[in-house]
């Protein structure tokens, strides 16, 4: 059962950083446009500017 | 004359030099358009920053203030193809959207919380039942607490906040079991804790956290949803005024910036901006809007005019006076702060629910407590069976039944053209028994249509041909005939009587009847012929009435039918004169009809229909309906009305048909009968699991169990909303043949008229 001690810190980890990583999400604003990030992915113009 | 457009009230300067302005943009539908926009105003010199929210359909620009302005901007979008209208930002759309955040905070940290908490759990439940040491046993536990704890003082503020607000005013709501439950069973689990006892309830309490949560934001993102799309709409219809400058210069400024004593000038043919005091011009105005009259009424300097008014004729230069200052809109706000202050008292599903639930919840924990101490029980067992009970019947699932149903059951209604002002208008609207229309730009649409069945058609397009070239609504009316939309050429308009020119040869006038060379008809002689008004064509010598009629909306007799068919009492209230309404009452079929109504009167037919203990919903437009409005059950009003009066109004409706009306009470029942399923659900759920923690055999697996079982179950039903065929009346029967009305027929069908251009379209861009 020794395992636990450094196993469950680092699923704790894990989860807080996913956690953190929301909420930088939410304080820049990523989703306060959802529907317009889908479709800016679609045109190339960054192929043809090369 | 290019007037200058002054939009410095929508700029805001952050920082010297750098301007920024919010748009809404129209017609944004595609991955090309954002591109197209903001590649496009990239190229202009200045600009610092583009930036398009397609979602909500708004562009963020930032720029050097030296070398571009906000009026260059739009003049560019325009070029592009895009109608671009500034947009104020108001204070309460930004709380709102701090508290979406802030709720989606708390939703993130308790997600959060209960996954890593439920792992330890699980393990326990499994080491339970095999070969778990205590010192592991403890160790997942403190575990659990370490993260629980914080994580519920976090998340839990919201439903905290509103307990001690309830509190405080000696109320008792939803949120305050939901607060007594979660601190005891976080408390008594780390009593537990610490005495190295075997069950803890940390897992419950955050997950009873998360899912409530799950409800109240779903609540928080509809109302923003609707509230930003009517911010849109409200730009889109934003009204201009030409404001006379100190030194006399004209400029176009929005009319929501113009201020009391600003001297405005209203052109024939355009909306009156603001209330206000006639200084110079003489005119006749159309006050369809404010009063439900249909005839235009003559008007001198020194009279009041109202906000909504039409002006048919002649320039009128007006004085802007302060909000509310004029007898009527006074009368209106009376009347209206009255009605408002009666229908506060109707009280929400969620609301009696919970009224009725915190007591019995507490009491039943308070009995299970003393029960088992007089049973014999220790102190802490008894405890611990009391919190059982509390967490068991948490309205978990009671919290999520309403939020759910009102969400999808909105969705819906947006898809049909119907925009919700709130999320309980869904339970009033199930609940209508008798539907009251407004006449003028509810049954009929706001714009009339000329009546061309006994007029030769060579002699009709040569005046509606005529008619182009004016802009007098009967004018624009009669223009919507002509086939060929050419104007012809050297036209002359006389301010106040109407055209002439000169058409093959021959002198041709259209307008009033003096204006032609004839006597002028008493209004009664219009009236008797049902028409609203009408309008004179001479040509070569021969002299052409044609009658101006209000036209139905199409489906109306359709969804007029519909209703009675489903037992609906239906009854017109207008303030337009018995003549006007008669003929619209007969073609309807409705037998209960009342002309000539004031404001208070309306108010008195429908608080009478209430005593009688009718539900009653109201549909109007007309700033005379403002009260109406507010003192019914419900009420719903087209985008075409008074800007008062679609803020009273519970849900606006768009484009030209009446269907959205049947489609919002066909909607909203179904998405009652949902929510009363859902609150079975909730209550089957606990008539179950109660006797089981009253008897003392609860453990944290069966809460887990219970309570998330219970919330699938319902968010489940609730979303059964969304499948079967779609509630849209005006296409699932617009088209049969007696959908149509004769006069309707008369007007082309590629013509869109100009106040309900709002389309369908639009609609699902905002979505």
């Amino acid at each position: 059962m020794n395992v636990l001690i450094y196993l469950v810190p680092m699923a704790l980890l894990l989860g807080l950083t996913g956690l953190l990583g929301f909420m930088w999400t939410l304080r820049t604003n990523q989703y306060d446009d959802l529907n317009g990030a889908a479709l800016r992915i679609l045109p190339d113009d960054d192929i043809d500017a090369e | 004359m290019i007037e200058a457009l002054d939009l410095s009230n929508f700029v805001e300067r952050s920082e010297p030099g750098r301007a920024h302005i919010t748009l809404a943009v129209e017609a944004v539908n595609c991955a090309g358009c954002i591109r197209k926009i903001e590649n496009g105003l990239q190229k202009l010199p200045g600009i610092i920053d583009v930036r398009l929210n397609f979602t909500q359909r708004r562009l963020a620009v930032e720029w050097h203030d030296r070398e571009t302005s906000a009026e260059r901007i739009i003049a560019a979008l325009k070029q592009i193809g895009y109608s671009a209208h500034p947009f104020a930002p108001e204070r309460i759309a930004a709380e709102d959207k701090h508290e979406t955040k802030w709720l989606l905070r708390c939703l993130a940290v308790a997600g959060f919380a209960a996954m890593n908490v439920m792992l330890l759990s699980v393990s326990l439940w499994a080491g339970n039942v095999s070969d778990m040491t205590q010192e592991t046993r403890d160790l997942f536990h403190w575990l659990s607490a370490l993260i629980a704890l914080p994580a519920a003082a976090y998340a839990g503020q919201p439903f905290f906040k509103s307990a001690w607000r309830a509190i405080r005013t000696r109320q008792l709501n939803m949120d305050v079991p939901i607060t007594v439950g979660v601190t005891l069973a976080l408390a008594l689990s780390l009593y537990e804790t610490a005495t190295h006892a075997i069950h803890a309830y940390f897992d419950s309490a955050i997950m009873l956290l998360f899912f409530l949560l799950c409800g109240r934001y779903l609540d928080q993102a509809m109302r923003q949803r609707t509230r930003r799309f009517a911010g849109n709409l409200a730009s889109f219809k934003a009204e201009f005024a030409h404001r006379f400058g100190p030194r006399g210069e004209l400029t176009r400024v929005p009319a929501s910036v113009l201020q009391s004593n600003d001297i405005i000038l209203v052109q024939p043919g355009e909306a009156v901006p603001a209330d206000g005091m006639i200084m110079s011009g003489r005119s006749e105005v159309d006050q369809s809007l404010v009063t439900g009259e249909t005839i235009p009424q003559p008007v001198v300097s020194g009279m009041t005019i109202y906000a909504g008014a039409i002006n048919c004729s002649g320039a009128l230069t007006i004085k802007v006076a302060a909000a509310g200052s004029s007898t009527l809109l006074q009368e209106i706000e009376r009347l209206l702060l009255r009605a408002t202050e009666a229908k506060s008292r109707t009280v929400r599903l969620a609301d009696r629910a919970a009224r009725l639930y915190a007591p019995v919840v507490h009491l039943t924990a308070a009995a299970t407590a003393l029960g088992w101490l007089l049973a014999g029980a220790s102190f802490h067992d008894a405890v611990v069976t009391a919190v059982a009970v509390l967490i068991i019947t948490c309205p978990c699932a009671i919290a999520l039944a309403i939020p759910t149903v009102q969400m999808v059951g909105a969705g819906r209604l947006f898809r049909a053209s119907i925009i919700l002002n709130s999320g309980d208008v869904i339970e009033r609207l199930a609940s209508v028994d008798t539907v009251v229309f407004d006449k003028t730009g509810t049954l009929t649409l706001p714009e009339g249509v000329a009546d061309v069945s006994s007029i030769d058609p060579d002699v009709l397009e040569r005046a509606a041909r005529l008619a182009l070239s004016s802009h007098h609504p009967l004018a624009t009316a009669l223009a919507r005939c002509a086939r060929e939309r050419i104007p012809y050429a050297g036209v002359v308009e006389e301010s106040g009587s109407g055209v002439h020119g000169n058409i093959e040869g021959q002198e041709a006038r259209l307008g009033s009847a003096l204006f032609c060379g004839l006597a002028e008809p008493s209004p009664q002689a219009n009236a008797t012929n049902g028409a609203a008004s009408t309008i004179f064509f001479t040509h070569a010598g021969h002299v052409t009435a044609i009658p101006i009629r209000q036209r139905l909306r199409p489906d109306a007799p359709t969804v007029v039918r519909a209703l009675m068919a489903r037992s609906f009492d239906l009854i017109i209230l207008s303030g337009d004169r018995s003549k006007a309404v008669e003929p619209v009452a007969k073609q309807l079929g409705i037998t209960q009809w009342h002309a000539g109504l004031s404001p208070a009167e309306k108010i008195a037919a429908i608080e009478n229909l209430k005593s009688g203990g009718r539900r009653v919903l109201m549909v109007g437009d007309g700033l005379n309906d403002a009260p109406a409005l507010a003192a019914a059950t419900v009420s719903l009003s087209p985008i075409t009305a008074a800007q008062l009066t679609q803020a009273r109004a519970d849900a606006l409706f768009l484009g030209e048909h009446l269907g959205p009306v049947w489609d919002a009470i066909a909607v909203s029942r179904r998405a009652r009968s949902l929510m009363q399923q859902n609150l079975g659900l909730a209550i089957v759920y606990n008539a179950l699991a109660v006797p089981i923690a009253v008897a003392g055999m609860v453990t944290p697996l069966i809460a887990a169990a219970a309570m998330s079982g219970s919330s699938i179950l319902v968010t489940l039903n609730a979303l059964r909303g969304r499948l079967g065929r779609r509630p849209d009346f005006v296409h699932a029967t617009g088209s049969s043949p007696q959908a149509k009305v004769p006069i309707a027929e008369d007007v082309p069908k590629d013509l869109v008229l100009k106040d309900v251009a709002v389309t369908r379209d639009q609609l699902e861009c905002v979505q």
